[in-house]
């Protein structure tokens, strides 16, 4: 080891504080960005294999009835690699320990397996067997949820007759990685299942022996999605056929996309920020340590060091910082790897889901880590490299100060010597005090950033709930009713109100778009479901026109103003073109609107409904579910505050629990930042103070002039960072959002205060610190070893 | 005592200007000196008459406006940065009025800094060994009063063995007692290991102990006096 070696490590030992502060920084950052790339590429992983394995078609429809041989003319079209028909059904359950319905997704299959497409993982027990009576296999999230192991029984409402269903096997389908009700936003794992059951068990019950409701197809390699999906529309219109869709369209994979886009955004976004506020902080203290180090290096050059030997030096510094950093990162950036993926779990279910640390990730961290170091250090280290070596001869010269312009303003008898020398002090570093001050603005910016989904979740729970759901319950029909079935749903125990509403499946085309989008038709002034504009005001259901929300106007590229072509999918079919009168407001899943009549109208039939909200009393609610369960009419119920319930229990849970290492990472960056800024202060003035000390003035003073500068650059550095963070969060919320799910951006007045608490805290624990050594200068030493 | 036959350095028309906004400060007006093998050369001179900026300059710390310096048979002033800096790593060795030790390396390491990159250099403990220092090797520059941190920076500078030393106010810093050690240990180098060296002061008493005493004035050499009779340093008082 060289003496210049030990030089380093003796500097090191000496700012160890400091350095740890911007190498857990740095390691916030590396943590995360190896926690999402490898989680990204493990869940992309695990869905490709899983995909690929167990089959995963390519286009997806359901239509109404098709006799089997239909399958065959589907087969025929070019590009289709392999077609499978089946009956899916979704009907009312009643299980045993659950007071309200719940619904359940009936999925026919053959016999045997294989069974084409779609294949089932089965995790415990068997498959259904022909010749066994009513054998179901249950999806895994519904029999973990119940606790449901082989042998358990639900009833299960069947085309009108109650039938008990024997789960003998757990098992997993690809097509329900994320298994959520069509239509719905959120997994509901109590209240929804899938069954796979016999089709010659499951078609009779509806009345599909020798026919099908449901289409899987596996495209060839090169294949036109769109034309198959074109072609297969042509032959399943006759059916009742509701639409053919690729990929994009099917929920869970949507959902999976939609994941797989955040993890990416979370890669990006977070990274950059930590990474940036580490080359900040570099460069705080390299600047400083450069600039006390000035005679030493000067005499290392005129002992016939090279400039490079130099660089070289001070960025072997630097880079150990990044080690340490990224050491620390791939260790933080596994465990929470290995943390989000068991939380995925719960979500997403495939049959090996395993995070693996990916060695790219690690490697890309690394590069990031390293790359910002030197980034920060660059220009003090440049500057150390460049310092000409006749430096090493002559003492610095004594700073520039003058008077200020606070002081020119005459208003300096409000302060006292040591309130000048924090203004002039402020004055003369005008850049190293703006840096302080964008520093800890920085921090809390990524404070407010990191709290605002506390807030963003209270406010979409209270816009999804509260807001636009003001009915306690939801019923669909088994078959489109006339308006006296709403009647007679008030009539039920507890029913309270009643809204009815029409719900048809439909295409929304617009220019080269289309969605298959069913489309809600409400009275004029709903008072029940209510649909809201951006600013949450009630909207009246236009005369003509269609509402869509968001999401779905986005997705369309559309305005209000705009028009699309609306195919209704059933009945007659009709196909107009309608105006859309507005964009309303949704945050999670899409939905379009019309006015009931209007809708009735165009589909030229009476007042039907298909379906009823309803208010209840809760006191009631024991005996209406128990009624509810045994009315064939009713093909399904959602219950409101369930809905809220596993809202609250899942999907917040997890974000907020991403929201507190949001916090965590965002108060180590508040830390380091403005703890160096206090060390660097010191470390520049420590001459100067121990002087001041040696005069005459007290401990307390001498420090005061320190810990002045510090509360007013930290207050000064409070507002403008509460405004970028809030600024932070929109762009945030903007690019985060997915074709399933938006976060507002709401940063509540307790994201605020949080944000300025933690940035207070760090000012006040980093006060301490220096006033500590302030307190302990040893006057002598500071004095014969100068800077 | 006839001439050293062989000059280290020959500068010739030395002119130093520095701009300090539109004010043009000329530190060097013309400077003519040789600097022999073996010769200890004491440079005298008010504050600001030039004396730091010709050492720099002879160096290889900085660069003359106009002249030119042959160390050798080479010219210093055509040399580009990386030649100045092995010129300096191999052949000069600094002691600054400052000392300029590394706080955080003990006196030995401090030398070491210096060994690590010569060519033939004497172990750091050696060096100590001439300056008197050796049983402070293990200590660090603040544990060390000032004469002996100067001591240590000469250890360091002569333990490269280079062909010339060059001392800006080596004692400028320290009391009598102290600045007679530190002149020991300069002049029994320039005794004993043959290395030539100029040294700078404010002090006209320590010309005494000089061969050659050159006084400049106003960026000029004024006069250069040739000692028939060198003091020794511990008969010196000032
Ligand atoms: N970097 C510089 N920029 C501007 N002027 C300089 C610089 N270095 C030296 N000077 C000026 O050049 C002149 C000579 O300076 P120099 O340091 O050589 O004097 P000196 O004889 O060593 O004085 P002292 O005995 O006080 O150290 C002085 O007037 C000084 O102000
Ligand atoms: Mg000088």
């Amino acid at each position: 080891m060289t003496a210049l070696h030990t030089k380093l490590l003796r500097d090191l030992a000496r700012m160890w504080t400091q350095l740890l502060a911007a190498a857990l920084v740095m390691a916030c950052g590396v943590g995360m960005l190896t926690m999402a790339v490898s989680t990204h590429s493990s869940l992309a992983a695990a869905r490709d294999r899983y995909y690929e394995r167990y089959r995963f078609p390519d286009v997806f429809a359901h239509l109404k009835r098709a006799p089997a041989h239909l399958r065959d003319r589907l087969a025929e079209i070019p590009g289709v690699a392999r077609v499978v028909t089946r009956v899916v059904a979704e009907v009312n359950l009643d299980v045993p320990d659950l007071p309200e319905p719940a619904i359940g997704r009936l999925i026919s299959v053959p016999d045997r397996p294989p069974y084409g497409l779609g294949e089932l993982h089965l995790r415990r027990g068997r498959l259904p067997e022909p010749g066994h009576d009513s054998e179901v296999v249950a999806s895994e999230g519904f029999a973990e949820a119940h606790g449901f192991g082989p042998g358990a029984t639900v009833n299960a409402v069947i085309n009108g007759r109650l039938r008990k269903l024997t789960i003998v096997g757990i098992g997993l389908s690809p097509e329900y990685v994320y298994q959520v009700r069509p239509g719905d936003a959120l997994p509901d794992d109590r209240r929804y299942g899938v069954f796979w059951m016999l089709y010659r068990e499951l078609a009779p019950a509806f009345d599909m022996d020798g026919a099908f409701n449901d289409i899987a197809i596996a495209l060839t390699p090169g294949a036109t999605e769109a034309a198959v999906i074109a072609r297969t529309d042509r032959l399943t219109e006759p059916y009742g056929g509701q639409g053919a869709y690729g990929v994009r369209e099917q929920t869970s994979d949507q959902f999976l996309r939609n994941e797989l886009d955040q993890l990416r955004i979370m890669s990006i976004f977070p990274p950059t920020v930590f990474m940036s506020a580490t080359a900040f902080i570099l460069n705080i203290v390299f600047s400083r340590l450069v600039r006390t180090q000035r005679e030493q290096v000067a005499a290392l050059k005129a002992f016939g060091y090279t400039s490079a030997a130099i660089a070289v030096h001070y960025l072997q510094m630097a880079l150990l910082v990044a080690a340490i950093g990224s050491a620390l990162g791939v260790l933080i950036g596994w465990l929470l790897g290995l943390h989000l993926t068991g939380m995925y779990t719960r979500f997403y279910r495939f049959p090996a889901f395993a995070f693996t640390l990916d060695p790219r990730a690690v490697l890309l961290a690394i590069s990031a880590a390293s790359g910002a170091a030197i980034l920060g250090t660059l220009g003090a280290v440049g500057r150390a490299a460049a310092l000409p070596p006749a430096q090493a001869m002559r003492p610095e010269a004594p700073a520039d100060y003058r008077r200020t312009v606070v002081e020119r303003l005459g208003v300096q008898r409000a302060f006292g010597p040591s309130g000048r020398m924090v203004l002039r002090h402020l004055e003369r570093q005008p850049v190293r005090a703006l840096l302080s001050l964008t520093g800890i603005s920085l921090a809390a910016a990524v404070l407010v950033v990191g709290g605002f989904m506390q807030g963003s979740i209270d406010y979409l729970m209270d816009f999804m709930f509260f807001t636009t759901q003001r009915q306690d319950m939801t019923i669909t029909f088994t078959n489109p009713a006339s308006p006296s079935a709403a009647d007679e749903a008030a009539r039920l125990p507890g029913v309270l109100a009643t809204e009815t509403f029409r719900a048809i499946p439909a295409r929304i085309r617009a220019g080269p778009r289309s969605r298959l989008q069913g489309v809600i038709g409400l009275p004029a002034e709903p008072a029940l479901n209510r649909v809201v504009d951006e600013r949450g005001r009630p909207v009246r259901m236009p005369g003509e026109g269609v509402l869509l929300s968001a999401i779905l106007a986005d997705l369309l590229g559309v305005r209000a103003g705009d028009t699309v072509t609306l195919e209704v999918l059933e009945g007659q079919r009709p196909v107009t073109t309608i105006p859309v009168a507005a964009v309303v407001q949704s945050y999670i899943g899409t939905a379009a609107y019309m006015d009931a009549a209007a809708l009735n109208r165009l589909l030229r039939e009476g007042p039907v409904i298909s379906g009823a909200y309803l208010r209840v009393d809760p006191a009631a609610s024991g005996a209406l579910y128990a009624t509810l369960k045994q009315t064939p009419a009713v093909a399904s119920v959602t219950v409101k505050q369930a809905a809220l319930q596993s809202f609250r229990d899942t999907i917040a849970g997890n974000i907020l629990q991403m929201r507190l290492f949001n916090v965590i990472f965002a108060g180590i960056i508040a830390f380091g930042v403005i703890y160096n800024s206090a060390r660097v202060s010191f470390a520049e003035r420590a001459h100067e103070l121990a002087t001041l000390r040696i005069l005459g003035f007290r401990r307390a003073e001498a420090s005061g002039i320190l810990l002045g500068e510090l509360a007013v650059l930290t207050i000064l550095a409070i507002p403008p960072g509460l405004l970028l963070g809030r600024t932070l969060a929109h762009i945030l919320s903007n690019i985060m959002g997915g074709e399933t799910i938006r976060i507002p951006a709401v940063v509540t007045p307790a994201s605020y205060a949080f944000a300025v608490t933690v940035i207070i805290a760090a000012a006040i624990i980093s006060g301490l610190v220096v006033r500590r050594a302030v307190d302990t200068l040893n006057l002598v030493e500071v004095l014969k070893t100068k800077g | 005592m006839p001439a050293p036959a062989r000059a280290v350095f020959e500068a010739r028309g030395l002119t130093k200007t520095y701009h300090m906004g539109d004010v043009a400060v000329q530190a060097l007006r013309g400077v003519d000196l040789d600097l022999y093998a073996g010769e200890f050369v004491v440079l005298l001179g008010p504050s600001g008459s030039g004396k730091s900026t010709l050492l720099n300059i002879l160096g290889g710390l900085d660069a003359p406006t106009s002249g030119t310096v042959r160390y050798g048979d080479r010219d210093l002033t055509r040399f580009d940065d990386a030649e100045l800096t092995r010129y300096r790593r191999e052949h000069i060795g600094f002691v600054f009025q400052f000392y300029n030790l590394i706080p955080s390396l003990t006196a030995a390491e401090n030398i070491a800094l210096v060994t690590d990159i010569a060519r033939d250099p004497m172990p750091p403990r050696e060096a100590l060994d001439l300056v008197g220092l050796r049983e402070r090797a293990d200590h660090f520059p603040s544990q060390l009063s000032g004469g002996e941190q100067q001591r240590v920076a000469i250890a360091r500078a002569v333990a490269k063995r280079p062909d010339v030393l060059l001392c800006d106010e080596p004692t400028g810093a320290l009391d009598v007692a102290t600045g007679v050690m530190v002149l020991e240990a300069l002049t029994r180098i320039n005794r004993d290991l043959g290395t030539a060296a100029a040294v700078i002061t404010h002090n006209a008493v320590i010309a005494s102990i000089a061969d050659r005493v050159v006084a400049l004035s106003g960026g000029r050499i004024a006069s250069v006096h040739r000692n028939e009779h060198k003091a020794r340093p511990s008969d010196l008082t000032w």
